[in-house]
């Protein structure tokens, strides 16, 4: 069973890697070379669509990531995600200049909106696109670190864990409702124009952001595989079945847990920093602890510590909802009830253990 | 955090590799320890028996850090005082702990459950870059060894029976090069035959290292032990050869209606 399961990982290690580049090569290439009129082209509306479900692909990587190997049910990746969103988002405020409805040449909209006359402190720097990048991976992770700092010193596991870490993203939203707070209110940011001096709307900028969410996924993917194999993954492994067992062995779980976390949490923020130019908009309706717990049911969906069951899960369900609240809005809510209850009596591997890709034992 | 040269350290001229002195623990009121003290020897096999509720697992809890006392000093060796460190730090200055259910992980091979125990690269970051050296599969293959699981080392923990599992737990600690073992219930639920090999595996740790058994099985008490300790109501009730013990009429008192 053991060698039968490594060979079912190996294939489904294989078919990922394949679809995701087969996906950064296929999809650019169909919406910018074949005629519109072709039924394989995809409208420019379809590839940002599929780069948002590459970026809950990557925030499901994530969240399989701590609850899938390390037993950790973070239910405040949203958070992570939307911090890494604003900080993009902030950026390309920044690349509005003067462009914006009241044509200051220094400040965003809302500020003169609010009457502000200077920009605050923390909107320095925002201006490069580097800096902006490098805060939505620093700024989740500084938060998980000192959260889990905090959470895995006094040994908070389990449901406690899980609740803190909804009130955590809860916190957050009602800060990000506050016009004082800077970041654009209950609006939250919008009406960008640029990226990178391009303009946003354009098929090839589209396609671009696409092409990198892919080869981000496929990193993000391939690095955690890595990390996971390594003796670092075993002892993480370990802490999720006998924590106490590693403990007595001479291995700090507190840090184990928190290098987890704090990995997690930055890949959940680079998730929303590819998240935020495909869909135009960030506001803080992304911290609702409700789009938290949706993140748990992709993964429980896809079949939880596999990393490729809870990419897929993110997909699936991301898809069916856009198709069923085109249709009959009022029915995905029961329709995400459904399938999450359905999953969790008959499939407790989810989606992955249905296609022979066994757990990761 | 290497881990190798720490255990060099223990400081054991006197002969004695563990020593506590009036330590008392309590919980709400509930005293589990009262004024324990207690000497081990180094390279003694020690047994500690006692009815329930007497503190044995509170003073395991105690020697690994798992539980602060009240009162009282802990030192291992002449001079590392135990009430300084946490679990993990006094797991790497040399004291094992067995626990009584097995405690290992089911989702990994035998052989690599071994492998996480052998010294050194606890850090997270000498773990991700861990590659095993040829002297770390030496170890591992030694262990597989002693515990006699080599013909299971490519199974995963989990499948194993009841006996192996303590045996894996036991190879698992020995990995760390513990100069103090300390070992709760090893035989509680075995066969006859998987007792009596436990038997003998704990008798040939001793006396390159120390070991102390907590046990309520009596017939095995006296296949391994040279010393024993009762505890009654969080103290030494008496500490003496097997025999002296059982003739006690103190010790019989305490453990009336229990198996004796």
């Amino acid at each position: 069973m053991f060698f039968q399961s490594a060979f079912a990982r190996e294939r489904a290690y294989q078919f990922t890697v394949g679809t995701l580049l087969c996906l950064a090569i296929g999809v650019p290439l169909s919406n910018l070379l074949l005629p519109q009129e072709s039924s394989f082209a995809l409208s420019s509306y379809s590839v940002s669509l599929l780069g948002k479900y590459l970026c809950y692909a990557l925030l499901a990587l994530a969240l399989d990531l701590v609850w899938g190997y390390a037993g950790l049910l973070s239910l405040g990746h949203g958070a992570f995600f939307a911090l890494g969103g604003y900080a993009m988002g902030m950026y390309l405020m920044r690349q509005i200049g003067s462009r914006g409805v009241y044509g200051d040449p220094e400040l965003p909209d809302f500020m003169v909106f609010l009457d502000w006359q200077e920009l605050p402190w923390y909107w320095l720097g925002f201006d490069h696109f580097s800096f902006a990048l490098l805060m939505a991976l620093l700024v989740p992770g500084a938060l998980a670190l000192l959260f889990g700092w905090l959470a895995f010193r006094s040994r908070v596991t389990g449901v406690y864990f899980s609740i803190m870490t909804q009130a955590m993203t809860f916190a957050l939203m009602l800060a990000f409702f506050r016009n004082e707070m800077g970041f654009g209110g209950n609006n939250g940011l919008t009406d960008f124009k640029d990226i990178l001096g391009f303009d946003m709307q354009s098929d090839a900028v589209r396609c671009g952001l696409f092409v990198a969410t892919a080869l981000l996924l496929l990193a993000s993917y391939m690095g955690c595989r890595w990390m996971l194999a390594t003796r670092f993954g075993s002892v993480v492994l370990a802490l999720r079945d006998a924590e106490s067992r590693v403990r007595f062995l001479g291995y700090s779980v507190a840090s184990y847990k928190l290098v987890v976390f704090v990995v997690s949490a930055m890949l959940a923020g680079l998730a929303g920093a590819l998240y935020v130019p495909q869909v135009g908009i960030i506001n803080p309706g992304e911290f609702q602890p409700l789009n938290s717990i949706e993140i748990a049911i992709w993964v429980a969906v896809g079949g939880r510590g596999t990393l490729h069951g809870a990419m897929l899960g993110a997909v699936i369900i991301a898809a069916a909802e856009t198709m069923l609240t085109a249709r009959l809005p009022e029915l995905w809510l029961f329709a995400l009830g459904a399938l999450f209850l359905l999953v969790t009596l008959l499939l407790p591997q989810g989606v992955a253990g249905l296609l022979g890709g066994r757990r990761s034992d | 955090m290497g881990g190798g040269a720490v255990t060099e350290s223990i400081d054991t001229r006197h002969g004695v590799i563990l020593y506590l002195e009036d330590v008392s623990v309590s919980f709400s009121g509930y005293k589990a320890l009262n004024k324990l003290s207690l000497a081990v020897d180094d390279g003694e096999l020690r047994c500690l028996i006692g009815p329930n509720g007497a503190g044995k697992t509170t003073l395991m809890d105690v020697i690994t850090g798992k539980s602060r006392p009240d009162e009282g000093s802990v030192f291992l060796g002449q001079d590392i005082n135990l009430l300084q460190h946490d679990e993990a730090t006094i797991a790497r200055l040399g004291v094992g702990r067995k626990f009584q259910k097995p405690s290992v992980f089911p989702r990994q091979s035998v052989r690599d459950n071994l492998a996480l125990a052998v010294q050194g690269h606890r850090s997270p970051w000498e773990a991700l870059w861990y590659r095993p050296s040829s002297a770390d599969s030496d170890r591992v293959a030694s262990l597989l060894e002693t515990v006699g699981l080599n013909a299971v080392a490519h199974q995963l923990a989990g499948g194993l029976s009841h006996g192996q599992k303590q045996w894996l737990e036991i190879g698992m600690l020995l990995a760390q090069e513990p100069l103090l073992l300390l070992i709760d219930e090893p035989v509680a639920g075995m066969t006859q035959q998987e007792t009596e090999r436990t038997a003998e595996l704990l008798q040939s740790l001793v006396p390159q290292r120390s070991v102390v058994v907590v046990e309520h099985d009596m017939v095995f008490v006296r296949s391994i032990a040279r010393k024993v300790t009762v505890l009654h109501e969080g103290a030494v009730l008496m500490e003496g050869s097997i025999d002296e013990v059982q003739s006690d009429s103190r010790v019989r008192e305490v453990y009336l209606g229990e198996a004796c």
